[in-house]
């Protein structure tokens, strides 16, 4: 070997070697806090609940249409408030492929019916009694909704309440083409 | 009750028998003329002996709180300071039978009984394992820490003799003064240990209620007259003297009362000390530490760090995370104590790399060892009593 | 001009102190001082390179010892100020302004300071992570740099020394036998009793014992930096998880972080010492301190999904019973279960009992569970109760309207609709605790008449694969520590000079004192010449004496 190539050598490994060392560092400030959440694009976890007429929901059973999924509970306020544009927004999508599911964050089931009549709500409510669902999609704040595309996907993740409008136009999104 | 109480006379046995065996390992030295006579004299030999029995009845109160409680008695400040002290004489013994110096005896005896007597301040009575402590890691934990930081501590002794020995005495120097220092610390534990005893044997009892941290109310009882109030405190026990000043809600006018007390009182001893002998006491030590060879103390003071090191490393951070593992769902947490070990390990880590490749021998090594000891002392003192954190069970 | 040329004719490496193969001193400094410096054998280390680019000068960098002290003294002074205050985890507040606030209210400007600079959270701060992933890179480099060398100068080390090699040692001496080789074969007889390994050459002898002692500080920096490759990898999905649970007695939950898989809380225990039991030991500490702690526990049950069934599902199948105690935790899967914190009574169910205003007659008694309550409630004498709505954390009205803040029954109200023969249309009372209310004045009201309550265990979830690996990381820094502390490298020269003149040196890198032992024994049995420790002046001075007098 020659020198200089011995030099060029040399520099390849060091430089190899302390790159790995920064990178390393650089990784762990910047994952330190970071935990695996779902994001838009991955795909929705299936999951299988019971709603309170006793129908059972697969989301995969949706595959082909678009999933309005709402995550919400008797005691939050804004849940209260967005549900009626909900409603409003089922009756008009229903038709065009869009499926609101409603999931109830493990609320006394006694609450959920009265609330339902209440509001006069026809989509279909489950309640999640083992707090899995809820796990599974990392829920933290009421209301969260994702909006799933007909693929399957998480086309969009909103964590407030929204407006009538805001809901017609999230649905109009995951309208199946 | 029967084995409790035995257990107390046999620390009490031990104590007396170090105090015996300090003043013999006065006389190997003293008597001592040649290289030859100080290593095998006849005078050594009983103090050794001695400190043999005192080690082994040390041992006998050790097996017999442990069967009294059903527990390693390592579970409070008071169990773990007097094993510390065991250790510390196991630690010595070991040492004196690889290099045969009783300089090293007289130094190290009577930190060992400094350390017994500042033990006994705190409550002795036998206590229950909370559930945190129930496990056999207590036992394997604490004792594999302590018997690494006994062995430390023995590098600190062979330091502070070859200190004594090789820093000029005759006259004012930094290096004098530091050592001054590291005599009054002594002399304030000693402080400590007698304010502690006297207002014991007075009875002295004050209560008090004042409002915590968390803004809720709480009771306290002070030992001593106190000095600082705690935040917002109402005297219970009348005709007890009032605090003289209200402390804020971070302190622990307790403490803080508990400490200042000590301090007056060490200061005190200290001042009366300097009068009687009207020099700095550091010189007294001199004649003890004349006999002892530099070259030993210094290879002595680095070998108990190398077979320390491995010690304290696997009790106080090996098998400190495998527990913390299993009791607290991780195996680290930068909880204070924890952080503390951390410290002194990193602490000794440079200090056997300053020594191996800047060759820092001799005199910055045995400074190093001193300081080391400091940090082994503040982690079992101020970071127990202090800085509050999971390990504060005392 | 990179390589030095040594007396001898061999051709040393740029940065070498004592020839490769000789001995001799190479540089000015050691041929002036009087001992020379055996580190590393006087080799030269790798990154002491002739021409230097960039990538060289940051290689050296962190290939100096020094600078590697300087990073552990960093280190070590940085996780000191971390303990001042608690750190943030230890703190009880949510979002970033509380903090502040609490380190403001508490510590006063001096808190406010520490949180400003961030020591607040100083072991997840980027400095702080710098300066382990400096301290990582300064054990590999300068490890690296320096046991290669170390491995080839003692692989080829030579039986005869040059003499000035052999004169800088700090165990040297010399002098005159009647019988040098005779000497010399008791020496290598003895030397080889004690478990040394001899060479004998040319009239020179080289015994040597404990070589792998050398290799200790290189085990056990690869210990560290194995330890340090785990605790990098937490930081990949899968390889960790840290979640928290709390459950209620009679609860089934889907544990978080372990997908599949379900916990149900069959009782909460909290058990204390008492006097009757242990008080023959522990009487005087119980009545000092109070109430002491002996047992946290809850007994569980695990379930996991059944295969292809879907999160959400009910069909559950029952994989074992565990009582959760502190510090023996539930095991399943990588997965263990913690026993770490615990809420007692909460409000589980409450049973009412329905009476006649008037009268004073009762209709008898009904129970509402406050989880799932249940709609109507049966009563005697052709009497009922329905519940119209039920608010499990009553929190005032809006809007006219009963509103609860949560879904725990912590302030539980509800809306009863009385039906009673008399009043078969039924009256509605509304009942929160402590307060009845009525539209109109009622012939019938519900009154309370006792609660039931439950606790609740809160559990850590924690999975860590990275575990194994900070444990081998631990055993070989173990091993390695060890080696290089608990053995030492002992080195003895004996060589013959002109005429009857034997050589004799010694060196170690740790325990001079062992060497010393080992040499007196040899001297002794071989008749060799008095050797002196020429760094230890009050022995030689304390021998002299002796001799005088």
């Amino acid at each position: 070997m020659t020198k200089s190539n011995k030099k060029r050598n040399r520099l390849i490994v060091r430089g190899i070697v302390l790159l790995l060392m920064v990178s390393a560092v650089i990784y762990t400030i910047a994952f330190k806090d970071k935990v695996k959440v779902l994001s838009v694009g991955d795909s929705a976890p299936d999951f299988e609940l019971v709603d309170l007429d006793g129908n059972t929901h697969r989301l995969s059973d949706y595959k082909g249409q678009g999933v309005f999924l709402n995550f919400w509970g008797t005691w939050c306020g804004p849940c209260k408030r967005e549900m009626p544009h909900m409603e409003k927004m089922h009756t008009e999508f229903e038709d065009k492929g869009v499926h609101i599911l409603a999931v109830s964050v493990k609320d006394a089931k006694l609450k959920v019916e009265s609330f339902r009549e209440r509001y006069k709500l026809t989509f279909p409510i489950a309640i999640d009694q083992t707090d899995s669902v809820k796990g599974l999609y990392n829920i933290s704040p009421l209301p969260t909704t994702f909006l799933i595309n007909e693929d399957g996907k998480i086309e969009k993740i909103i964590t407030r309440e929204m407006s009538e409008e805001e809901i017609r136009s999230h649905m109009e999104s995951i309208q199946p083409k | 009750m029967e084995l409790a109480k035995l257990s107390g006379y046999l620390l009490l046995i031990s104590f007396v028998a170090y105090l015996i065996a300090t003043a013999f390992f006065g006389g190997a030295v003293k008597g001592a003329k040649s290289e030859a006579s100080y290593r095998n004299n006849q005078w050594g030999k009983i103090a050794i002996g001695i400190t043999i029995l005192g080690f082994i009845t040390h041992i006998g109160y050790f097996a017999t709180r442990w069967m009294a409680s059903g527990h390693a008695p390592v579970s409070n400040m008071f169990e773990f300071t007097t094993a510390f002290g065991m250790m510390l004489v196991g630690a010595f013994i070991l040492l004196f039978f690889i290099y045969r110096t009783p300089s090293l005896g007289l130094f190290a005896l009577p930190i060992a009984v400094i350390i017994i007597a500042y033990a006994a301040m705190f409550p002795r009575e036998i206590t229950p394992l909370i559930p945190a402590l129930k496990s056999y890691w207590l036992t394997v934990h604490v004792i594999t820490a302590a018997l690494g930081e006994s062995i430390l501590a023995i590098s600190a002794v062979a330091g502070l003799i070859f200190l004594l020995k090789n820093v000029d005495l005759k006259k004012p120097s930094r290096e004098r003064f530091w050592l001054e220092a590291v005599i009054l610390s002594l002399v304030l534990v000693l402080g400590f240990v007698l304010s502690s005893t006297a207002f014991k044997v007075s009875g002295y009892e004050a209560e008090f209620t004042y409002i915590d941290k968390d803004e809720k109310q709480a009771k306290i009882e002070y030992n001593y007259p106190p000095l600082f109030g705690m935040h917002q405190y109402e005297a219970m026990t009348p005709g007890a003297m009032e605090p003289l000043v209200e402390m804020p809600t971070i302190v622990n006018a307790k403490t803080l009362t508990t400490f200042v007390w000590s301090i007056a009182m060490g200061l005190v001893l200290y001042l009366l000390l300097r009068l009687i002998f009207r020099r700095p006491l550091v010189t007294l030590f001199e004649p003890f530490a004349r006999k002892a060879n530099s070259q030993l103390m210094d290879e002595i003071g680095y070998r108990a760090v190398l077979i320390g090191f491995p010690v304290f490393t696997l009790g106080a951070l090996i098998f400190a995370m495998i527990w913390a593992h299993e009791a607290w769902a991780r195996f680290w947490g930068w909880d204070p104590k924890e952080v503390w070990a951390l410290i002194t390990w990193l602490f000794y880590a440079a200090f056997l790399h300053v020594r191996l490749s800047r060759g820092w021998d001799g005199k910055k090594s045995a400074w190093l060892a001193v300081i080391g000891f400091i940090i082994i002392m503040f982690n079992l003192i101020a970071v127990n009593l202090i800085i509050a954190g999971l390990h504060s069970y005392a | 001009m990179s390589k030095i040329k040594c007396q001898c004719g061999h051709e040393n490496p740029f940065g070498t102190v004592l020839c490769e193969k000789c001995g001799r001193p190479q540089t000015s400094e050691a041929k002036e001082s009087e001992l020379v410096d055996m580190r590393y054998e006087g080799a030269a280390r790798r990154s002491q390179t002739y021409n230097k680019s960039i990538i060289d000068r940051i290689w050296n960098f962190f290939s100096s010892v020094k600078i590697g002290i300087g990073i552990i003294v960093a280190v070590l002074v940085t996780a000191a100020i971390g303990t001042i205050f608690p750190q943030k985890f230890y703190v009880p507040a949510g979002t970033e302004a509380e903090l502040g606030a609490y380190y403001e209210r508490i510590y006063g400007f001096a808190g406010k300071i520490y949180y400003n600079l961030g020591f607040h959270d100083m072991y997840n701060s980027w400095w702080f992570i710098t300066l382990i992933g400096m301290l990582g890179t300064s054990i590999i480099i300068a490890s690296v740099d320096r046991v290669v060398p170390l491995y080839k100068s003692l692989k080829k080390q030579r039986t005869k020394r040059h003499i000035s090699f052999m004169r800088k040692q700090r165990i040297y001496g010399e002098g005159t036998t009647e019988n040098p080789d005779d000497s010399l074969d008791r020496a290598a007889e003895q030397l080889k009793h004690l478990k040394y390994s001899v060479k004998v050459e040319e009239g020179a002898l080289l015994a040597e014992k404990n070589r792998f002692s050398r290799w200790g500080p290189y085990i056990n920096h690869a210990g560290i930096i194995i330890f340090l490759l785990g605790v990098l990898l937490r930081g990949i999905p899968g390889f960790y998880v840290d979640d928290q649970m709390w459950i209620r007695e009679g609860d089934k939950i889907a544990i978080p972080g372990a997908n599949g898989y379900y916990l149900e809380s069959k009782k909460f225990i909290m058990e204390t010492y008492s006097k009757d039991e242990a008080g023959e030991v522990f009487g005087e500490a119980l009545d000092r301190v109070g109430m002491i702690a002996s047992n946290y526990q809850t007994d569980v049950a695990l379930y996991k999904e059944k295969d292809n069934a879907l999160p959400g599902s009910t069909e559950l199948e029952h994989v074992k019973d565990y009582s959760i105690i502190v510090n023996k935790p539930l095991k399943f899967d990588g997965y263990n279960v913690f026993q770490m914190d615990f809420r007692l009574d909460e409000l589980k169910s409450m049973t009412f009992q329905l009476t006649e205003k008037a009268t004073d007659q009762s209709f008898g008694e009904f129970t509402v569970d406050l989880v799932d309550p249940q709609r109507d409630y049966k009563l005697d004498n052709g009497a009922s109760v329905k519940l119209l709505d039920y608010y499990p954390d009553f929190d005032g009205m809006e809007d006219g309207e009963p509103k609860s803040k949560s879904r725990i029954p912590n302030n539980p109200a509800f809306i009863f609709k009385m039906i009673t023969p008399n009043k078969p249309d039924g009256e509605n009372s509304f009942v929160a605790i402590q307060k009845t209310l009525e539209s109109e004045e009622n012939d019938y009201k519900v009154n309370f008449l006792s609660a039931e309550t439950r606790d609740i265990s809160g559990l850590t979830v924690r999975k860590d694969r990275t575990l194994y690996i900070l444990l081998l990381g631990g055993i070989i820094f173990m091993i390695g520590v060890v080696q290089g502390s608990y053995w030492h490298h002992r080195r003895i020269w004996i060589q013959k000079g002109s005429s009857n003149e034997l050589i004799i040196a010694g060196h170690t890198n740790k325990n001079w004192f062992s060497l010393k032992k080992d040499l007196d024994k040899v001297k002794e049995t071989a008749g060799l010449p008095t050797y002196e420790d020429r760094q230890d002046k009050e022995s030689v001075a304390d021998e002299k004496e002796r001799g005088q007098s």
